[in-house]
């Protein structure tokens, strides 16, 4: 009785465990290939079968970068990340804190139309924007992307400190008001560093999210030289249907930093998924 | 001095709310009106013929390529509906428990949703459609000896849409799985010990105090499904390339095409609006839905 009861459990133990690495495979195989076969010339890509090369050519990686001007991509992508998630963080820090400690007539009326924004689904949204970009002359340059993504980011990151200043001791406030500190310096000086945690969130939220948009890059830039990575990948392929090793490469050099960025943060990004 | 006071607490949020009004607010209105416009987004708006609701008499009456998209979307949200949250939903519950590695697990299933779209689409094309030598799935096929099943799974309008459900899941399922294992947690152990000095069993324990205490989880997951999966169109193109002739088309990739091919801009709103009506009713009749069974249990 007692050894059957352990048999059935250890079945059942084995079985989930197999579950979980059966699915775990399923999501590392696929960057795996990505990985090796950037590695891999055109003719080996069709030709040898198993996953690692026999050399590995990094020259892939040089062509890419400058012959094919993934390295300026590369670094438009980069411009635009960091400047929008600085301006997020500032502008949004700004706004959640007015929304928790100041008070202002339409205060909660607006706060509500920051979060109404976060539920309402606006599918062809873009439609209008890019009507709007134009008038305003912001379409096809990178200050009109960066508003739209600044825009975009908004309401959540509002959320987010607006909730997390909530917790701010009254008295930390108010000693600072005794001592004479205008409300510009208490949001500098006491708020923002109170709000550490939750501005990491805000911070690699909006991140990942700037790194990986493509409708807005697709909607506001014409020319090359100004796109960001994923808009470039699809023109790219679009121009080398067949160049398999240079595309893999392309790809993971478009990964890699957002890889690196979820393995060093990401109790900040599972964080933010759950308050969500 | 009062008067003083309010403006300084105004400029707080004024960055906020103009770059906000502007990029989103101004455009959520215009949708509305340029909806119920012929322009071809080239000359003067002052130039555009007014039709009224013509726009939206089309889109219900004649457009059909526009019902198609939507009932392919609908197919991919129903597929993860069903598969990617119930696969979450399993993991979840097998990570819940103290088990080895569920640390790592973790780490890993969150790595597919924190990718772009367009890797996931490039990186599967590449490997279940172009290239033989990478796909696993028709060497599988093969050493089973079924080569009649063997395709290029993304070209073969039988089975496109399937895949890209497929992946759509593949993408999705760690995100809705960390909301899950969340739900999970903040059931109190207590409750659990209490079933089992009562001398419950796994299952009932399962449908008296998991599944019931999660509801609310699962309405706001489903929800977010339906709504992130009916606008999703990125991954079509970086996985098809396109509609493949309609047969994986969808309301995202429509209104893209008539605003850029066909310049039918107020067309394109009139589109828009249609499909977030669909999106806000579909989201309340999942709500209602959810609600019931919570009852029924």
């Amino acid at each position: 009785m007692e050894i059957n009861y352990r048999l059935k459990k250890y079945t059942f133990t084995t079985i989930i465990h197999l579950f979980l690495l059966v699915v775990a495979v399923s999501c590392i195989y696929p960057l795996l290939w990505m990985v090796f076969s950037s590695f891999k010339t055109q003719q080996t890509i069709f030709t040898n079968l198993s996953l690692i090369p026999e050399r590995f050519r990094f020259e892939n990686y040089y062509l890419v970068l400058t012959q094919e001007n993934f390295g300026r991509y590369f670094l438009n992508s980069i411009f635009y990340t960091g400047s929008v998630v600085f301006s997020i963080i500032i502008i949004a820090s700004l706004a959640g804190y007015a929304f928790s400690r100041l008070n202002f007539p339409g205060k909660n009326l607006i706060f509500i139309i920051f979060i109404g924004a976060m539920m309402i689904p606006t599918p062809g949204n873009f439609v209008p924007l890019y009507v709007l970009l134009n008038k305003l002359h912001l379409r096809n340059t990178p200050l009109g992307y960066i508003l739209c993504m600044i825009s975009g980011g908004l309401p959540l990151s509002i959320f987010l400190f607006k909730t997390f200043l909530d917790k701010m001791p009254q008295e930390l406030e108010d000693i600072a008001r005794i001592d004479g500190c205008s409300k510009l310096r208490i949001w500098w000086n006491i708020a923002l560093p109170f709000a550490k945690p939750i501005l990491g969130v805000v911070a690699i939220f909006n991140t990942l999210n700037v790194w990986n948009e493509y409708l807005l890059a697709l909607v506001v830039f014409d020319s090359k030289h100004l796109m960001p990575l994923q808009r470039a990948l699809v023109v790219f392929r679009g121009e080398y249907l067949t160049n398999y090793p240079l595309l893999m490469a392309a790809l993971t050099i478009t990964t890699l930093p957002v890889i690196v960025i979820y393995l060093l943060f990401q109790e900040y990004i599972v964080r933010g998924i759950v308050l969500k | 001095m009062k008067l003083r006071q309010v403006l300084e607490d105004y400029t707080f949020i004024l960055p906020a709310v103009g770059i906000f009004t502007i990029f989103y607010i101004i455009p959520f209105f215009f949708i509305f009106r340029l909806s119920l416009f012929e322009w071809d987004g080239i000359g003067r708006l002052s130039s555009a013929t007014f039709v009224g609701l013509a726009n939206f008499r089309e889109i219900i009456f004649r457009d059909s390529n526009w019902w198609r998209s939507v009932g392919n979307a609908g197919w991919i949200t129903f597929i993860a509906l069903t598969f990617q949250n119930s696969l979450a939903f399993l993991l979840a519950l097998a990570c819940s428990k103290r088990i080895a590695l569920r640390g790592v697990y973790r780490i890993i299933f969150f790595i597919p949703p924190i990718l772009s779209e367009i890797v996931v689409g490039m990186v599967w094309r590449f490997i279940i459609n172009d290239v033989d030598g990478a796909n696993i799935v028709n060497r599988v096929l093969v050493c089973l000896g079924l080569h009649q099943f063997v395709r290029a799974w993304l070209s073969d309008p039988n089975t496109a849409l399937n895949v890209v459900a497929l992946v759509h899941s593949w993408k999705g399922f760690g995100w809705a799985f960390l909301i899950f294992l969340a739900g999970l947690q903040t059931i109190p152990r207590e409750f659990y010990e209490a079933a089992w000095v009562d001398g419950a069993n796994s299952w009932q324990v399962f449908k008296n105090i998991t599944f019931p205490l999660l509801v609310p989880v699962i309405i706001l997951v489903a929800i977010l499904t339906i709504l992130g999966t009916m606008q999703s169109f990125v991954l079509i193109i970086s996985l098809v390339g396109g509609e493949l002739a309609g047969y994986t088309s969808v309301p995202v990739l429509r209104i893209l095409w008539v605003m850029r091919n066909s310049s039918r801009f107020g067309y394109a709103c009139a589109l828009g609006i249609n499909l977030g009506i669909i999106l806000v009713v579909a989201s309340f009749i999942q709500y209602k839905f959810f609600k019931k069974v919570r009852n029924l249990i």
